[in-house]
């Protein structure tokens, strides 16, 4: 970081101008002059969108970011938060991981996106963001991180497994292994196994294909259609796979594949993306659906009343007020599922979204924090 | 003599029709809520964050420190009234935007917005002009219903509503502590220990950037800045205060009792229905009329029927609704109290000396007070 920057940083940081601009913080003047200044908050501008597959109905674009400098840097295999206002003047977040390699402080990263029918997001940064739009960021966040580095002398053998965007935590990982000097020569390998729907749907491809040519210790394995993630298959390839330290990453079926497949053993790592309701276990599900409160570790069937009154029956007692949807108190986050609101009937299935637990009732499975 | 219009009494099938009425509106603006509105309250934001940015420079400008006070207070006005008030409601939580989100906005003032929350969204909210339980009748020092009982403590009812005038926004910091339960015994001072915590932080903040840090930065013009700060918060205070006042204590305004209110069965015991909730919300609350300047300027406050019918509605759709709320309230018989800022401010001044004194009840508007009318045959 230049000098002026770290003064700047100093001053922006400092508690007398915290004082200065107290309650509202030196972010919300800043802005009103540049939306790229930022004392805490973390903003980034779009640098340029490149297409990476052109599938008519879900194409995948790579976004670099170059954010604001306080902007800490990433781990390769996290993620990151991206809020966009899309049209509507709603500012929607969610979550995406990096796929680039790991960054310092305020250098620029990127992120790969599939634009989903629904995902209200990832269409617009596929496709409409343009070189100049900012985005809100936090900072990354993650435990999907890799646990050494080319500088540790160990002889791991490092196992990825990814389907469909899946690819993007371990892509990062992969990139900065070779980026920083992992090249194999002491013994290291790594197994890099994919999962796509189809050829044409393989993201990286060009990379990964160089990546398999190179002389270095990584094994690429590409797999499409109808060769799905199967036990046998991971063990054919690696048959201590139990033993190996492992990084999986993709949509859900695949994922509880891998899960029974590895039996609880310490060296999976796992990350979810949250595409539509995670699906229970065969005799686990109730018809109504379940109604899961993450914070307390409660859950019960679904018997469709507000979340409130659930909670409370459960024995659980979050904050109300009310109790008719006006005065705010009960709003809690749910991470994902469908409500009903009781007094317009309107439902929405947005993920992480803020609710009126107070007039709002499950409909099907739904994961509350509280 | 004023004739009181008597409010009409709504059967149960009428008053479920007048809260479908309520809720269609409702459902209508939320629908439309966009753009316009989301570009409206970042220009508010945007005009406020200026004026204070000028009026805290013009500090350094001995002759120009009339302007600078002025830009202050109207940049207190705007963040306490169009802004805060408003964005607390959750009238903007739509947007996603942390700045313009109830639940973490704090306001330029020493109250704390969480217990402000508290006390005003619930409670206030809830059991709008319920005697013994919105707190916001008399506010606890003061006697502003008839229904109060009456203690020569109220001979100071006018002074004490000065005095809340001048230092308003240390009367609202302090409302949570429930000062008169204390002196009444009916709460120990134990439970204020947390809210103590949280008022104390919000007043040190203030009062370093107000009375210290900003007055120190102008140097030799410390005294002078200090009193400018003081100005502007007193001026916000006098504003907001009056405003305030004018939303449930001009007459034409009712009070309600609880058991009044438990008009339906429910799943436990009697409740209140949403038809009548809408209906003690529009009795109870009284509009200033003015222009478009004036009702930003009070944040909308102005249209208080409005803002306690939809209070989680951005508040610059009020004027927009005003016209079919008064129609539907004529149509139902309902009185919409309404009155220029003076006549307003007038007839609660008027209030506060009144029920200083014992005194026989004035007419009410409400439909339970109605006076028995003695119908005697003409002498043939």
């Amino acid at each position: 970081m230049t000098i002026q920057r770290a003064v700047a940083q100093r001053i922006l940081g400092s508690r007398t101008l915290a004082a200065l601009t107290s309650p509202h913080g030196v972010d919300r003047y800043l802005e009103l002059v540049n939306p790229m200044w930022a004392a805490t908050e973390v903003r980034a501008t779009v640098v340029d969108v490149v297409r990476e597959t052109d599938d008519a109905a879900a194409p995948v674009a790579t976004i670099r970011l170059q954010p604001t400098h306080t902007w800490r840097g990433h781990r390769a295999g996290q993620y990151v938060q991206v809020g966009v206002e899309v049209p509507g003047a709603r500012r929607t977040t969610r979550c995406f991981s990096i796929s680039s390699a790991e960054s310092g402080p305020g250098e620029p990263f990127t992120i790969t996106v599939r634009a989903h029918e629904e995902g209200l997001v990832s269409k617009y940064l596929v496709r409409e963001a343009q070189p100049g739009l900012v985005v809100h960021l936090s900072q990354a966040e993650g435990e999907f991180t890799l646990t050494e580095s080319p500088a540790t002398p160990t002889n791991n053998h490092l196992l990825m497994i990814s389907g469909g965007s899946g690819i993007t935590p371990v892509m990062s990982q992969l990139r900065t292994l070779l980026r920083d000097g992992y090249d194999g020569k002491a013994g290291r390998r790594v197994t890099f196994l994919h999962y796509a729907r189809s050829r044409e749907d393989q993201i990286f491809a060009e990379e990964l294909q160089r990546i398999a040519w190179a002389d270095n210790g990584v094994t690429v394995h590409l797999r499409y259609g109808d060769d799905v993630f199967t036990e046998e298959g991971l063990r054919r390839l690696v048959p201590e796979y139990r033993d190996t330290d492992t990084w999986a990453c993709g949509p859900a079926g695949m994922m509880e594949l891998v899960l029974e497949a590895y039996a609880e053993s310490p060296r999976l790592r796992t990350e979810y993306f949250k595409l539509g309701t995670r699906s229970l276990a065969a005799g686990e599900g109730s018809p109504e659906g379940d109604l899961a409160f993450t914070t307390s570790g409660k859950s019960a069937p679904n018997n469709g009343a507000p979340i409130l009154e659930q909670a409370e029956a459960l024995g659980l007692t979050p904050e109300f007020g009310c109790r008719m949807g006006i005065c705010l108190t009960c709003t809690s986050r749910k991470s994902e599922g469908t409500v009903r609101n009781v007094l317009t009937g309107e439902e929405s299935a947005l993920p992480d979204e803020d609710i009126r637990i107070c007039v709002s009732a499950p409909v099907g499975d739904c994961v509350i924090e509280i | 003599m004023t004739t009181t219009h008597i409010n009409a009494k709504l059967t149960p099938e009428q008053l479920k029709a007048f809260g479908e009425e309520m809720d269609t509106i409702r459902q209508r603006i939320l629908a439309d809520l966009g753009e316009e509105d989301a570009a409206y309250i970042r220009g508010v934001v945007d005009k406020q964050r200026k004026l204070e940015v000028a009026g805290r420079a013009l500090m350094y400008l001995p002759p120009a420190w009339p302007v600078a006070v002025a830009a202050l207070s109207l940049s207190k006005i705007l963040d306490n009234m169009e802004i805060g008030h408003n964005v607390m409601h959750g009238q903007y939580d739509w947007m996603g935007d942390p700045g313009l989100n109830s639940r973490m906005y704090e306001w330029d003032n020493v109250c704390p917005s969480d217990q402000w929350k508290y006390s005003h969204n619930y409670i206030h909210h809830t059991f709008t002009n319920i005697l013994g339980k919105d707190r916001d009748i008399g506010y606890g020092i003061l006697r502003m219903d008839e229904e109060q009982p009456w203690h020569p403590y109220y001979l100071g009812n006018p002074l004490y509503a000065f005095l809340l005038m001048v230092f308003f926004e240390w009367g609202v910091a302090m409302h949570d502590l429930e000062v008169e339960n204390i002196v009444k015994g009916t709460r120990k001072l134990e439970e204020n220990a947390a809210l103590h915590q949280g008022i104390m932080r919000k007043v040190r903040r203030q009062a370093l950037k107000d009375y210290v840090l900003f007055p120190a930065l102008t140097g030799p013009l410390f005294p002078l800045t200090l009193t400018g700060n003081a100005i502007a918060n007193l001026t916000r205070n006098i504003w907001a205060y009056n405003i305030i006042f004018c939303g449930h204590f001009p007459s034409g305004a009712e009070t309600f009792s609880e058991e009044e209110c438990l008009d339906e069965d429910g799943p436990d015991g009697k409740q209140e229905s949403r038809g009548h909730w809408y209906y003690r919300q529009v009795l109870g609350s009284a509009n200033i009329s003015g222009g478009p300047l004036f009702h930003v300027l009070s944040g909308n406050l102005s249209h208080q029927i409005e803002h306690h019918l939809f209070p989680d509605l951005p508040a610059r759709r009020y004027p927009e609704i005003s016209a079919e709320i008064r129609e539907i309230c004529e149509r139902y018989g309902l009185e919409y109290t309404t009155g220029p800022l003076r006549k307003q401010v007038g007839s609660v001044v008027k209030k506060i000396c009144r029920l200083a004194l014992p005194g026989r009840k004035a007419p009410t508007g409400h439909p339970e007070d109605a006076p028995v009318v003695d119908v005697t045959p003409a002498a043939a």
